[in-house]
């Protein structure tokens, strides 16, 4: 102890310069760590951290129970699967086809466009899907009135939903995705591709036999490190396609939007703290288990 | 052989075209729809709902939502303030403590890594910070809480302690001998040999402030403190009404846009990233691929 406080005599100015960051994370992150013990109460805003009632475990027994955190669970985890896996699939294709393609132009422009989505906030998605699904003025009737076909109406059914979501959430991410792929298929020697010309192979066998081998440890880690994240930063784009349209939660609930409805609309602070917590301890456990997958594997890669 | 490797090449090519000019338009149609819906007339909108390619161009919803440009301008300005403010503090923040992790000759650098590292692997969840934020900060309604709590993350951290890693260790050396001071050596000779990483994060903290609406939805409740994307998803929601002042002077067979100047409002809060996006697009593919390097 005494040898701390020498060490942090003896770096005075140092030990200050990253004191503004340790307080953020004091306030920010381990601060709230205090209030998990909200999911053990009956939170009521007045009373605060320590004059709610406490009721032991009856918030997870609620909702493991009611089914709540099954559901939750389910819907989180089939969604990233669907989003890591198509959304991976759909890069890799385009960076292959960007870095074996003629025509700088082409190529320069496509990348550009693709990349953009990374760009704009999540609420011109829920703009994009206003425009497109709005029962009475919506594109997507418009064009099936143009057919001759009925309006659908979006808004009563939960099944498009599925689509919609894992649409958007690869819009979003594959030009970002591509760009990592294109920089890994950078990295491999020419020399390969040359040999394999020599020997008379054409393009598809190039591809399906250096180029997909090569990408296949980026692509195992990059899902395993998304494998990692799922349980957080999915709330925007759920709510700005669901937002708190409860016909659609059945089939479109996941932890995050769970946990921010049981915060602003149901102010049931106990209930959404014991969700929140289920998911930071899920979340730890998924991260340590890619981590120790990582590091039997490629040991460089660990997290940590 | 000859002939039948260029076969398969114009089979290749003719495959990939066809897929990335599919991938590339289904990047770009939703982009469309709002823009082809922004220059519809209501009317049409009313009468037939939203089009691919409108019939009769129309200006009307930008004509609407610029006949009372305050409220715009005014989130305009809450949004520009806080992405500088933003940025600047959080890069400032962000290198210094990059700055004293990346000092080898730091001992206690590996345990306060830890302590920031950490928060990316537990974290009380959104409540528990939605009461410290609310309730022993008092921030409710103050611009406080929409720069305050996004000012850090830890992976910018660690990215830019690696970033710094890279100088090589006998600058700092050299001039702590010539007797300069910690402060002093950051200042002067790390942080101008760190711009690359400084531009890349930076560029990255700007995006996030600039498109952020999810603090303005939990924290704000006063519309003249709306930021740009709030306001934005409130106008789409239908719950703020944006400010025109075209009632006044409106003939008996004209609607005043409504759904037209939804389209028209995300234009006009998402053109100057659009049209910013060309500029900064080659620092970000930089930063990703360093990023990527590095895991």
């Amino acid at each position: 102890m005494s040898g701390l406080f020498r060490e942090i005599r003896k770096n005075k100015v140092l030990v200050l310069m990253i004191l503004p960051a340790l307080l953020f994370f004091v306030l920010f992150s381990y601060a709230p760590m205090v209030g998990v013990y909200f999911a053990f109460t009956n939170f009521s805003f007045d009373g605060g951290l320590f004059k709610s009632p406490f009721v032991g475990m009856d918030n997870f027994k609620f909702l493991f129970e009611s089914g709540t955190l099954w559901n939750l669970t389910k819907n989180t985890i089939l969604y990233n699967i669907a989003f890591i896996l198509i959304g991976n699939v759909l890069q890799v294709m385009s960076a292959v086809f960007l870095s074996e393609l003629p025509g700088r132009w082409f190529k320069k422009t496509s990348q550009s466009i693709m990349f953009l989505p990374f760009f704009v906030s999540f609420v011109l998605v829920g703009a994009f899907v206003f425009n497109l699904f709005s029962t009475n003025n919506g594109l997507v009737n418009t064009l099936l009135e143009q057919l001759g076909m009925q309006p659908y109406d979006f808004y009563m059914h939960t099944a498009p939903w599925k689509y919609i979501i894992v649409f958007f959430s690869v819009w979003k991410g594959l030009g970002y995705g591509t760009v990592i792929y294109l920089a890994a298929i950078m990295s491999i020697s020419d020399e390969y591709h040359e040999a394999a010309k020599i020997d008379g192979a054409n393009i598809f066998q190039r591809i399906r036999f250096i180029t997909i081998p090569m990408l296949v440890p980026t692509f195992i880690l990059l899902i395993l490190l998304s494998l990692g994240g799922i349980l957080k930063g999915q709330f925007d784009l759920f709510y700005q396609i669901i937002g708190n349209n409860g016909m659609l939660f059945d089939s479109t609930d996941v932890i995050d939007t769970y946990v921010f409805r049981a915060l602003a609309v149901n102010f049931d602070i106990g209930m959404g703290t014991a969700a929140g917590l289920y998911q930071s301890f899920f979340g730890l456990a998924l991260v340590l288990t890619v981590n120790y997958i990582i590091r039997r594997t490629r040991d460089d890669y660990a997290l940590f | 052989m000859k002939i039948k490797t260029e076969k398969s090449t114009v089979a290749f090519n003719v495959l990939g075209f066809a897929v990335m000019t599919l991938l590339t338009l289904a990047c770009l149609l939703p982009f469309w729809v709002i823009v082809s819906g922004s220059f519809t007339s209501e009317l049409e909108i009313i009468e037939d709902g939203f089009k691919l390619w409108p019939d009769r161009l129309s200006v009307e919803a930008y004509q609407a939502a610029f006949s009372n440009p305050a409220q715009i301008f005014r989130a305009y300005e809450v949004t520009i303030a806080l992405t500088v403010a933003g940025t600047v503090i959080g890069l400032f923040v962000t290198s210094m403590a990059g700055f004293v992790l990346s000092r080898k000759d730091f001992k206690l650098r590996n345990g306060l890594a830890f302590f920031i590292y950490f928060t990316t692997l537990f974290s009380g969840g959104l409540i528990p910070w939605y009461i410290m934020i609310v309730k022993y900060l008092g921030w409710k309604d103050s611009y406080l809480s929409l720069l305050v709590p996004s000012l850090l993350g830890a992976f910018n951290i660690i990215l830019m302690k690696n970033f710094m890693r890279s100088i090589p260790e006998s600058i700092p050396e050299s001039a702590k001998i010539d007797g300069a001071g910690e402060f002093r050596i950051y200042w002067r000779l790390i942080l101008p040999l760190s711009t690359p990483g400084l531009a890349t994060i930076g560029l990255f903290m700007a995006l996030s402030y600039w498109n952020d609406w999810f603090h303005a939805n939990l924290f704000i409740t006063s519309e003249d403190k709306y930021p740009l994307q709030f306001l934005l998803y409130k106008i789409l929601a239908s719950a703020a009404v944006l400010k025109t002042n075209v009632a006044a002077n409106l003939s008996a067979d004209m609607k005043p846009p409504a759904e037209t100047l939804k389209m028209a409002a995300s234009v006009i809060v998402t053109g100057p990233i659009v049209f910013l996006y060309p500029f900064v697009q080659r620092y970000f593919v930089k930063g990703l691929t360093i990023g990527a390097v590095k895991g």
